[in-house]
């Protein structure tokens, strides 16, 4: 139920996401290692496009990458048919945007 | 006429008995011979136990991939499998139809499944040449000969095919033989068919849905690497879609144009 256009997207937003986890696993011992307050790292990425943008690539690629996966969980386990995996896996993707880009939103806006 | 002698050592054998998906297992005692094949243990039982048994065979020598069966479990070409390398603890045998292909009955499953899905891989040859311009010439030293070498000694047993969980859950999947074919035929100078083989093997049933388990490849009895060969497809497969999003090919061209004429 993969097909390979869904499989060079799968591949193209994991090699977004590997740089991305690497440099937020790194900010976040930065910001730990220097005791900073949430206020202090708020005070930081509030209003920056970078962080945004950072922060938004990131939760555009889970949601597309991890949509592409259940997908073809749903369609092995529980015997979706085509459409209703189409249905369902674009409800999943766009609810994981919407909750990803509320907190990038929350956090840089 | 039996071969087995009053004070003989016997095997307890448990057999598949049904047709279609009713049946059941049954046991039968057979006499434990020396270089015993499960493919002699099976043709023992269906000569001098129950004439009704139905299995299939041919060569006998592993060639012909007519024999596999599921032996305790795991697929095997019975032909070439000692009895005695693979009974368990309690010396006992349970033999099957191969998985995921309908039974026809008892040993016997239907490989029309198989054998379609070879066709809807393109796994067919296209050819290149009219006899009157001969033989393609092989340059055997060539990175693609040696990768269509790796993968040609199938002998479509269908023993990755009932190894494979991704054909159980998903019964679209082309499966491992199909695409391995497929791959030695992308590799191959002779064969015309790349590009149809590329996208009969980029749909939903294609190679993108193999999750690189390598059952394939660990019951393979020729020893080959179906995985790698999906493998490879995955690459090519990728490599044709970004030239063809960057470069569309005249197919894409005229089917737009058509498109076009239609509005």
């Amino acid at each position: 139920m993969i097909t390979a256009r869904l499989y060079i997207l799968q591949r193209l937003t994991a090699l977004i996401m590997a740089p991305l986890v690497i440099g937020h696993i790194g900010v976040m011992i930065y910001a730990v290692q220097n005791g900073l307050s949430a206020a202090e790292i708020l005070g930081r990425t509030q209003g920056s496009i970078f962080w945004a943008l950072f922060y938004g690539a990131f939760a555009l690629a889970v949601a597309i990458h991890a949509a592409i996966g259940l997908r073809a969980i749903l369609h092995e386990w529980a015997g979706f048919n085509s459409m209703v995996l189409t249905i369902v896996c674009w409800g999943i993707a766009i609810g994981l945007a919407g909750l990803g880009l509320q907190a990038v939103y929350s956090v840089t806006g | 006429m039996q071969l087995s002698q009053p004070d003989q050592q016997s095997l307890k054998v448990r057999i598949w008995r049904g047709a279609g998906d009713e049946g059941r297992y049954e046991t039968f005692d057979v006499p434990v011979l020396e270089n015993q094949t499960i493919l002699d243990v099976v043709s023992y039982i269906q000569q001098y136990m129950d004439a009704s048994l139905t299995y299939r065979f041919a060569c006998r020598v592993g060639m012909c991939g007519s024999c596999a069966m599921m032996v305790n479990g795991v697929p095997r070409w019975t032909c070439r499998t000692h009895v005695k390398k693979i009974t368990d603890k309690a010396g006992s045998l349970t033999i099957a139809p191969l998985r995921n292909l309908p039974v026809i009955k008892d040993l016997v499953v239907d490989m029309d499944v198989f054998f379609d899905k070879w066709v809807r891989a393109e796994a067919v040859h296209h050819p290149t040449r009219s006899i009157e311009q001969g033989v393609q010439p092989v340059n055997e030293e060539t990175a693609e000969r040696q990768a269509a070498n790796a993968a040609i000694e199938c002998i479509n047993c269908a023993v990755c095919y009932a190894a494979c969980d991704v054909v159980a859950s998903n019964p679209e999947y082309l499966g491992p033989a199909a695409l391995n074919r497929a791959w030695s035929l992308v590799n191959d100078v002779r064969d015309g068919g790349r590009e149809a083989i590329l996208e009969a093997v980029s749909g939903k049933g294609g190679c993108h849905n193999c999750h690189s388990q390598q059952s394939c490849q660990k019951y393979c009895p020729n020893e080959l690497n179906p995985t790698a060969s999906i493998a490879g497809l995955k690459r090519e497969t990728a490599k044709f879609a970004l030239q063809n999003f960057l470069t569309p090919t005249k197919k894409d061209k005229a089917e737009k144009n058509m498109k076009r004429e239609r509005v």
